[in-house]
């Protein structure tokens, strides 16, 4: 790590990213009365303006999107906010709560230094007790080897650059990742008049609307959102789950397969090989739909039995079709003129913590974290998904976990949180 | 119905699974396997071949015993018929690699099961391995699974049981699934 700026500002903690996690950590850094800077590599919400597709809508209803000391306050409660909408949101929270922001300041690297840490950046240095690394669990796009066996007449995106069907050359489309982002793009994709194949490997299928209610809504009042990260069996494996096949559309739209084959999208198995200049994909696509119908039939009856005890009144049980699979491309699809053309990679994202070398990282290259307190004492990560709870990388999942985080962190610190508070109401 | 004092035993020794997974998870390269076959040719289309070595956990091994398979064609093939076709020998082992993965997962969800049966059919069309219509594929058309199970539980969970087991199958994903295959002569 180089440092290029010998003379170095002090604060106790340094919080990098200003996105809903580290504005968060800030509302209750500063609540709690504690000295510390925000960090941003470029505006405020910068993965949110630069890194996402234009048509793209938050997967949540507005009136879950609470930040901690800002609920909704909007006129459309039930609608789903779009990246103006989200880019307004972070920014004017930032802004009311006098965020000690810096932008356009990317950290170079962090090394331990006495009494803490040395934050290196491209506008000068900093000390610090303490750091929140909230830059983000979603900054790069996770593309699997196979994308470098693409002839060079394949157009290629990721979910990452992907605005628009404007952008795509003619010809037909291969989305592959049957996540939210492969889900959504394909159906924007089919419906701008480009033939689209979507290979799909294992999901998570959730309904738009269930018993007259957003999924979220259930999701939410069943407690499964606040489900916590130490009462999971398997919790590794709930962090790698894939987000759920839903879609933001004022009309509320589904998203799922059987939708998808109506609107004329051909579904495969998940891409499994290129050879002799033809796509393969796995037979194995009954089982994955199977398997997250089950999942599905499973979260349903969790949630009807939670109705029965306590609203039974709603509407009466709809249970969505099982996955039917009537529209397919079958094991092989030849590449290039007549066959696919553009490939886009909707296979899911990883953070990107280059410029971070601290010993907390497993081989490969993932935080170990405890509920996101890591094992270098006072460095802190935020927003990584099921990080305390299931709702953790969700924008209203920021305020809880950047509450405890805060608690750690003042513990470590050396003023108990108890201290604040008496101070407070003094 | 006590779910907790309900004891399973479909001769399974979960335990030992999950302490396997557990130390190759901090330990991965005892993770790699190597599993080996060696065929002798008889006459004609008849084969045998034998399992015995195999190499993981960082070393080798053997099995308690050598094992013998004898593969030929059926007599309308102009053959012996002195074994399974090598065709059959796939059907097998995707019907046991599933059978074996139903009764774990049913060890580690606590369902006891009193029988299981997996039937399979594979479709194909001769005319690809004859060299009749080079459209034809020589392999299978297609693979149909069915299990009949008998288990203390519901139709979702043993469907459940059935599709987790398909999710961890090595033969499933090799039937499903392109694999590199490379074959060369030693002199």
């Amino acid at each position: 790590m180089t440092c290029a700026h010998p003379r170095e500002r002090l604060t106790t903690v340094v919080v990098i990213g200003a996105g809903q996690a580290g504005l968060a950590c800030s509302y209750y850094l500063s609540r709690f009365g504690v000295d510390h800077v925000v960090l941003e590599r470029g505006e405020v919400a910068n993965s949110w303006r630069h890194e996402r597709w234009d048509s793209l809508r938050l997967l949540t209803p507005n009136w879950q999107n609470g930040l901690p000391g800002q609920a909704y306050q909007g006129d459309d409660p039930d609608g789903f906010m779009d990246m103006r909408g989200v880019i307004d949101l972070i920014t004017s929270y930032g802004r009311h709560h006098q965020a000690p922001v810096q932008v356009h300041t990317r950290v170079t690297g962090v090394a331990p230094a006495p009494g803490g840490y040395r934050v290196c950046t491209d506008r000068g240095n900093w000390r610090c007790v303490s750091i929140i690394v909230a830059s983000g669990a979603f900054n790069l796009p996770s593309i699997p080897a196979l994308a470098h066996e693409l002839p060079a007449s394949v157009a290629q995106f990721s979910s990452h650059d992907y605005r628009n069907p404007g952008q795509l050359p003619g010809g037909d489309v291969l989305v592959v990742g049957a996540a939210a982002s492969g889900v959504q793009i394909a159906d924007e994709i089919q419906r701008s008049g480009h033939p689209v194949t979507l290979a799909v490997g294992e999901h998570v299928r959730m309904p738009r609307t269930y018993r007259g209610r957003d999924i979220q809504y259930w999701l939410q009042a069943t407690g499964l959102l606040d489900e916590n990260w130490r009462q999971l069996e398997d919790l590794s494996r709930a962090r790698r789950l894939p987000s759920p096949q839903l879609l933001g559309s004022p009309e509320r739209r589904e998203a799922d397969l059987n939708r998808l084959q109506q609107q004329g999208v051909r579904l495969a198995g998940r891409l499994a090989g290129i050879h002799a200049g033809k796509l393969q994909f796995s037979g194995g696509l009954a089982n994955v739909t199977r398997l997250a119908d089950l999942k599905l039939g499973r979260l349903l009856d969790g949630i009807d039995s939670w109705i029965e005890v306590n609203t039974p009144q709603v509407a009466p049980v709809r249970r969505p079709a099982s996955i039917q699979l009537d529209n397919l491309a079958g094991l092989g699809l030849p590449l290039g003129k007549g066959g696919i053309q553009t490939v886009i990679w909707a296979t899911g994202y990883r953070p990107d913590y280059s410029w971070l070398e601290l010993p907390i990282f497993d081989r490969r290259g993932m935080p170990q974290h405890e509920g996101g307190v890591s094992a270098m004492p006072g460095v802190y990560f935020m927003g990584l998904p099921f990080m305390r709870r299931r709702r953790s990388s969700f924008i209203c999942g920021a305020g809880d976990d950047a509450r405890d985080i805060c608690h750690h962190l003042l513990a470590y610190i050396g003023r108990p949180v108890d201290w604040y508070w008496c101070r407070r109401s003094a | 119905m006590n779910m907790y004092n309900r004891i399973v035993d479909n001769g399974v020794n979960v335990e030992a699974l999950i302490g396997a997974r557990e130390a190759l998870t901090e330990a991965p390269a005892g993770a790699r396997f190597q599993w080996r076959a060696t065929c002798h040719w008889v006459n004609g289309t008849h084969t045998r071949s034998e399992v015995e070595q195999f190499s993981g956990l960082g070393e080798e091994h053997c099995h308690r015993r050598n094992f013998r398979f004898d593969a030929d064609h059926p007599e309308i093939f102009a053959a012996e018929d002195n074994g399974a076709t090598p065709a059959e020998y796939v059907l097998v082992g995707l019907a046991s690699c599933l059978t074996a993965g139903v009764a774990s997962v049913a060890q580690h969800r606590n369902i006891q099961l009193h029988s299981v049966k997996a039937s399979v059919c594979g479709d194909m069309d001769i005319q690809g391995i004859l060299g009749i219509d080079p459209q034809v594929r020589n392999g299978y058309q297609g693979i149909k699974v069915t299990f009949d199970i008998d288990a203390d539980a519901t139709r979702e969970e043993i469907e459940a049981v059935v599709a987790q087991s398909q999710k961890r199958s090595a033969v499933f994903d090799m039937v499903t699934n392109p694999t590199m295959v490379e074959v060369e002569v030693r002199s």
